[in-house]
């Protein structure tokens, strides 16, 4: 797998699930919380991705 | 302030250093054994499933687990973040699994997934001794 974006949605997948089971106890809190800390990761990375495409100048 | 945990999850404090000890030595070793023994088995099971994951997969996108080189700081770093995950990084490095494909598109990301794998389970161990030690 070559596509940097499939690569970039799992690692997020992956380091959401860690964080959530490390911050959170409880299974539900635990789920919504790594759901948002992977739209956040994603988001973050797409908004990052966004603003350096016009690089190098 | 109430506590979100279960009874069922409840941490089973190990007060004696020693044993203290061995639970971080597990949670080094086994991703997720730390919290295992104490009775965290559905954090157990993430950190065991997903750790160990994680490593492979850095392994198959052609990373490189960086060996111990001091004269070169970062890659020090790297290795020490790598050793970070235990028992798979031993299996690798005796292995000889992880030399690196530089030339690999995906070799950054190799390394990426290797290194945070590594860094996760220095956390998760941390976690495992704050139960130890009846702080969560």
């Amino acid at each position: 797998m070559t596509s940097h974006f499939l690569l970039l949605i799992l690692f997020a997948l992956l380091v959401s699930a860690v964080f959530a089971a490390l911050l959170r106890d409880d299974p539900r809190s635990q789920a919504r919380t790594g759901a948002m800390m992977f739209g956040g990761f994603v988001a973050a990375a797409l908004f990052l991705g966004w603003l350096m495409y016009p690089l190098p100048l | 302030m109430t506590s979100k945990t279960t009874a069922a999850e409840r941490p089973r404090a190990a007060t004696e250093p020693g044993t203290v000890a061995a639970v971080c030595l597990a949670a080094w070793m086994v991703p997720g054994a730390g919290h295992l023994w104490l009775g965290r088995r559905q954090k157990a099971l993430v950190f065991l499933a997903v750790l160990p994951l994680m490593f492979v997969i850095g392994l198959l996108l052609h990373g490189r687990v960086f060996p111990f080189e001091f004269g070169e700081p970062l890659v020090a770093l790297a290795a020490i973040a790598d050793m970070g995950l235990g028992l798979p990084w031993m299996i690798a490095r005796l292995a000889g699994a992880g030399e690196g494909v530089v030339t690999a598109v995906t070799y950054e990301y190799g390394n990426t997934f290797l290194i945070v794998a590594g860094l996760l389970n220095f956390l998760v161990m941390l976690d495992a001794y704050d139960i130890a030690k009846g702080r969560k």
